[in-house]
This record gives structure tokens, C-alpha cells and sequence, in this order.
């Protein structure tokens, strides 16, 4: 790799705000992604980290602000023109073609998302992420009959088919149980040294600080830090975004005492 | 949604059926056999929209009306009958992508009623518009001077045609990166969008391929009988008729809305001879018997039987 490629981010947001009427989601959002990065946005529950996913791949406009990715301003593109950049992303409430085969779902991801020349190369493709996530023995069940911890698996290898420079897990381990979730993390890890940038959204610290060295935090609709892991789980802020001010300051007391 | 052997057996044998029934029959048989084909192909070109890509389109008449006013305008202006069929085609195509992108922004519900309304408005349009649609008086084209039989084997010829095309179009569609798309939106259209289909793109295409085949089989059918007016060219009945006998033989496969088609006027015409001041009530009650215990559409028996003899009785 080239220092003067990977100095270059890949995913840049500068300033992003959205506000839905008088409600303000987002507040003036700065981030930069460099290549092959794994980094996790944590925040509590209604900081906006939805919202910052779908801002970013087309699916809300945002209210202001821009998105660079590649060096070029996206802010105000359409999600399947995201796809096809090859920003992807997983649903926090995943999102199948419900009829269709496991190999069907993924083959749709690698022909249209992934550029295959034709449906047959495109099932290859499939085949391909299929094994990798693991879910080569289920290709021709129908997606619907998956049990959760699968269908997740599902999202990822038909993200993975779309072959994706960046790609965004919105709560891929939410209601996951703990071997799931060991899973789920070696795979992700997996994904990673592929060279695929990788932002984890999380609100399970565990999750997160195992994955990524650099953590970003969200409250309140702002980016309230952004530095090392180890850093950031000490810093007050977010520990008062957390867990209240009140025990924020217990906690403190109790360090000093 | 695979056509497996079958349906592509029972497709050939109702063709031919069909194609050979001056051979066999007379006059009421071949004119029967190409109100099916004329049927059959309303019926495929509904299912590009509302098969592949579910949304409960009733915009069947109004593409139908209006192939019947292009084509008969053009015809009066001088066109020769077949190429103003052609311009018919084009220009209703023409007409249902611009739609299209307007309408196919409502989802649902909403979609059907926006669709259902078109025909009324293109009804209303024609009728008002007297200067050059004659209006309420309709308008005569001019008829065709050979014998009432060769009249009535062309047209049969011609539908069975029209129906051909657009199934030769459902098959492409159906192996392409298009109809993959469109079966896509059916299941999950944000999710669609998210693996990177231009949604927008495809459903017009598919609202575009419902209409072609409607309004070629229009024109046909203007200069077939010689004389429309509104209320006959925008018939809100056919507008509801043609999904229901997609759905009769199975929306989304290549053969059923065809088979459909056959079987729903088959039936239609029984009721009709037999029952006459019953037979709408009668075919109400068939439809509603359909809906509930054969949603799936004929093909899906077919496919039940074989899988019932696959697996040795049912499990």
C-alpha cells in the first residue's frame, strides 16, 4: 500500500446536519474514514446513529453539509447509486427478499450492486461470499425460513456481493445471543482483512471495543468524540452520555475516594 | 418463480388450439378463440407490472382506449392499417413511460387507485375532445372488403400474433437482469434499492411493456370492429377483468396469465349462453372462489399435484 493512498479518506462527512421538521437528528457532523479502517459508532439509544447511516447512502437527504466519498461530493445521491459506489450497508432490522432462495438474495447483491456482467457470473459471485459467510449449505433455502442469527449472515454475504469499499453494520449483533455474537464478530473481523473500511454501529461496548482501535461517539445528534478506543470509554463525556449525569458523578467519586 | 415443462406444454397446446380453430370450427368458435388471444395478451402485458413487479396496476383500459384512438385516427388521416397499428404502439408507449414516472411514485393501495383514475380521465379527454375523436358519436374506420371468414381468420391471426410477442417479451424479461429486478421490488422495494437497482428506472419499464401490448391489441381490435366510441374503449370492466385473469392463472409466471385469460372467457361466454340474466352475479361469485382458495392461480395446482407425486402423497 501506498502512505500517500492511505493518508487519503475514503468517507469524509463535513459538517452533515438533518433535521426532521423542528427536530434536530444531526448537528454538524465531521468524520473522516481512511482505507481498511475499522472503527465503531457507538451512542445511546435516539443519537442519531441510524439516521447518520441512512444520510450517508441516500436514504434522507441531509438537511446540510457534504459527503465525500472518494473526493467526490455524494450528499445528493440515491441509495442504489450508493450500492453501486460501493458504499454498503446492513439494516438494524434486516431487509431480505422474503421468497427468494438464500442464493437468490445474495445473487441480486452481486448483479446489481456488484457490477456482474450477467446473472450466471452474478450466482458465481454469490456462491462465493456465500461460502465465506458460512451459509453455503442454505443457498437454496427460502430467505424467510432463516432462523435471526442466519438472515444476519444473509445481509452480510449479500453486501459483501455488492463488493464494497465501505461498508456500514447497523446493529448486526442486536439480538444475537453470546456464541452468535462471537460469530458473527470473527466474521466480521474477517471482512475486514479483506481491506473492506468498516463502520461498526453498536451500543454493546463489549462489541465494539474488540473490533476497532478508533471509536466515534454520538449524542444527542452530535459527535461528541473521536479518538483511540481505550481514550474514548474513559473520557466523561461519554460516560455521562452513557449513563446520566448523576451516576456519571458517582462513578467519578468513587474513582477518587 | 420458475415456468417449469408444463406450463410450457399447456402454453404450446393452447396456442395451437387457438391457431387452429378456422380448421376445425366456425365462425362463433374462431371469433371466441380471438377474443382469447386478445385477452390472453391484455392479460400478459399486465402481468410485466402486476406479476413481476406487484404493483396492482388497472391501467389496462386506458392504454387499450387509447390504442384504439391512435390507431383509429391514424387509419382515418390515410395510415395504412398496420402501420398505425404500429404508431399506436409507440406512442401509447410513449405515453405510459411519462406516466409512469409519475404515478409509479405511489405505492400500494394509493397506486391502484392513481392507475384506475387514469382510465377515467383518458375517457373523459376522448369524449370531450370532439374535434378529433368525434367525441360521444365515436368514430368509423374503414372496413376491411374480403369475406366475413377471412376478416374474422386475419384478426385471430393477428391477436394470436400480438399474444405471441408478448410472450417472447415476458420470457426475455423473465431470464434478465430486468426481470430479476422487477421480482426484487416485488419482494422488498427499499431493500432493492439498497442492493442497487434503479427502482424508479425498472418499474417504468415495466409499466412501459404493460402498455405496448395493450395498445397494439387496441388498434387491432378498432379496426377489427370498425367503429369505437369512449364508453366501449374505456371500459372500466376490462380494467378489472384483465388482472383478475392473471391472477386466475397465476401472476408472475410466463403461461398463467394466458391460461387465464382462456379459462375466465371460456367460462365468461358458458355463463353468458346459458345464465343470462345471472351471468355477471355467477362470475362475481367464481371470482370470489378463486381469490380465496386458489390464490396461487391454476398453474399453482398444477404444481401442487406434482409436487404431491414427487413426495409420494402429502406429508
Amino acid at each position: 500500500m501506498k502512505t500517500s493512498q492511505t493518508a487519503e479518506p475514503i468517507l469524509r462527512l463535513e459538517g452533515v446536519s438533518k433535521t426532521f421538521g423542528g427536530l434536530k437528528a444531526l448537528t454538524d457532523v465531521s468524520f473522516a474514514l481512511t482505507p481498511g479502517e475499522v472503527v465503531g459508532l457507538i451512542g445511546p439509544n435516539g443519537a442519531g446513529k441510524t439516521t447518520l447511516v441512512n444520510v450517508v447512502t441516500g436514504n434522507l437527504p441531509p438537511s446540510s453539509g457534504k459527503i465525500l466519498f472518494e473526493g467526490k461530493d455524494v450528499a445528493a445521491q440515491k441509495p442504489y447509486e450508493a450500492a453501486r459506489r460501493g458504499l454498503a450497508r446492513t439494516f438494524q432490522i434486516v431487509q431480505p427478499f422474503p421468497q427468494m432462495t438464500v442464493l437468490e438474495n445474495v445473487t441480486a447483491g452481486a448483479l446489481f450492486g456488484g457490477g456482474a456482467a450477467s446473472v450466471g457470473d452474478a450466482r458465481d459471485m454469490a456462491r462465493e461470499s456465500l461460502d465465506f459467510v458460512g451459509l453455503a449449505p442454505l443457498a437454496d433455502r427460502p430467505a424467510a425460513q432463516l432462523a435471526l442469527a442466519a438472515r444476519k449472515r444473509l445481509e452480510l454475504a449479500k453486501s459483501l456481493a455488492m463488493g464494497p469499499k465501505v461498508l456500514m453494520l447497523d446493529e448486526v449483533n442486536a439480538g444475537l445471543n453470546s456464541s452468535e455474537i462471537d460469530g458473527a464478530l470473527a466474521l466480521i473481523r474477517k471482512i475486514a482483512e479483506r481491506g473492506v473500511t468498516v463502520l461498526i454501529i453498536e451500543h454493546l461496548m463489549k462489541v465494539v471495543l474488540s473490533l476497532s482501535k478508533r471509536l466515534l461517539v454520538l449524542h444527542h445528534g452530535r459527535l461528541i468524540a473521536d479518538g483511540p478506543s481505550a481514550e474514548i470509554v474513559a473520557d466523561e463525556r461519554v460516560i455521562e452520555a452513557y449513563l446520566g449525569h448523576k451516576f456519571a458523578a458517582r462513578l467519578k467519586e468513587r474513582h477518587h475516594g | 418463480m420458475k415456468s417449469g415443462p408444463l406450463a410450457y406444454a399447456l402454453l404450446a397446446a393452447g396456442l395451437l388450439v387457438l391457431a387452429s380453430t378456422p380448421l376445425w370450427a366456425d365462425n362463433y368458435v374462431v371469433r371466441t378463440a380471438a377474443i382469447v388471444a386478445m385477452y390472453g395478451a391484455l392479460a400478459t402485458s399486465w402481468n410485466f407490472i402486476g406479476g413481476f413487479t406487484g404493483y396492482p396496476s388497472f391501467s389496462t383500459a386506458a392504454f387499450f382506449g387509447l390504442g384504439c384512438y391512435v390507431g383509429a385516427i391514424c387509419q382515418r388521416a390515410g395510415v395504412p392499417m398496420m402501420l398505425a397499428w404500429l404508431v399506436a404502439t409507440l406512442m401509447v408507449g410513449a405515453f405510459a413511460c411519462l406516466l409512469g414516472a409519475i404515478i409509479l411514485r405511489l405505492r400500494g393501495h394509493y397506486f391502484a387507485i392513481g392507475s384506475i383514475a387514469v382510465v377515467e380521465v383518458c375517457r373523459l379527454v376522448v369524449s370531450s375532445w370532439s374535434s378529433l375523436t368525434g367525441g360521444g358519436d365515436g368514430l368509423n374506420l374503414p372496413l376491411l372488403t374480403w369475406a366475413p371468414e377471412q376478416v374474422m381468420r386475419f384478426f385471430l391471426f393477428v391477436m394470436l400474433g400480438i399474444l405471441v410477442l408478448s410472450l417472447i417479451a415476458t420470457a426475455l424479461v423473465d431470464r434478465a437482469r430486468l426481470g430479476f429486478g422487477l421480482r426484487c421490488i416485488h419482494q422488498n422495494e427499499d431493500a432493492a434499492a439498497m442492493v442497487g437497482i434503479n427502482t424508479t428506472l425498472y418499474k417504468v419499464a415495466a409499466y412501459t411493456l404493460s402498455a405496448v401490448f395493450c395498445a397494439a391489441a387496441g388498434a387491432a381490435y378498432a379496426s377489427w370492429t370498425g367503429y369505437i366510441d369512449p364508453t366501449e374503449s374505456f371500459q372500466i370492466l376490462m380494467t378489472v377483468k384483465v388482472p383478475v385473469m392473471a391472477m386466475l392463472g397465476g401472476a408472475g409466471t410466463l403461461a398463467g396469465p394466458f391460461l387465464g385469460a382462456a379459462a375466465f372467457v371460456l367460462l365468461e361466454e358458458v355463463f353468458w349462453a346459458n345464465f343470462l340474466d345471472w351471468n355477471r352475479a355467477i362470475l362475481g361469485v367464481v371470482i370470489v372462489l378463486l381469490v380465496f382458495f386458489l390464490p396461487g392461480g391454476l398453474l399453482s395446482l398444477a404444481r401442487k399435484a406434482k409436487a404431491k407425486a414427487g413426495s409420494g402423497g402429502p406429508a
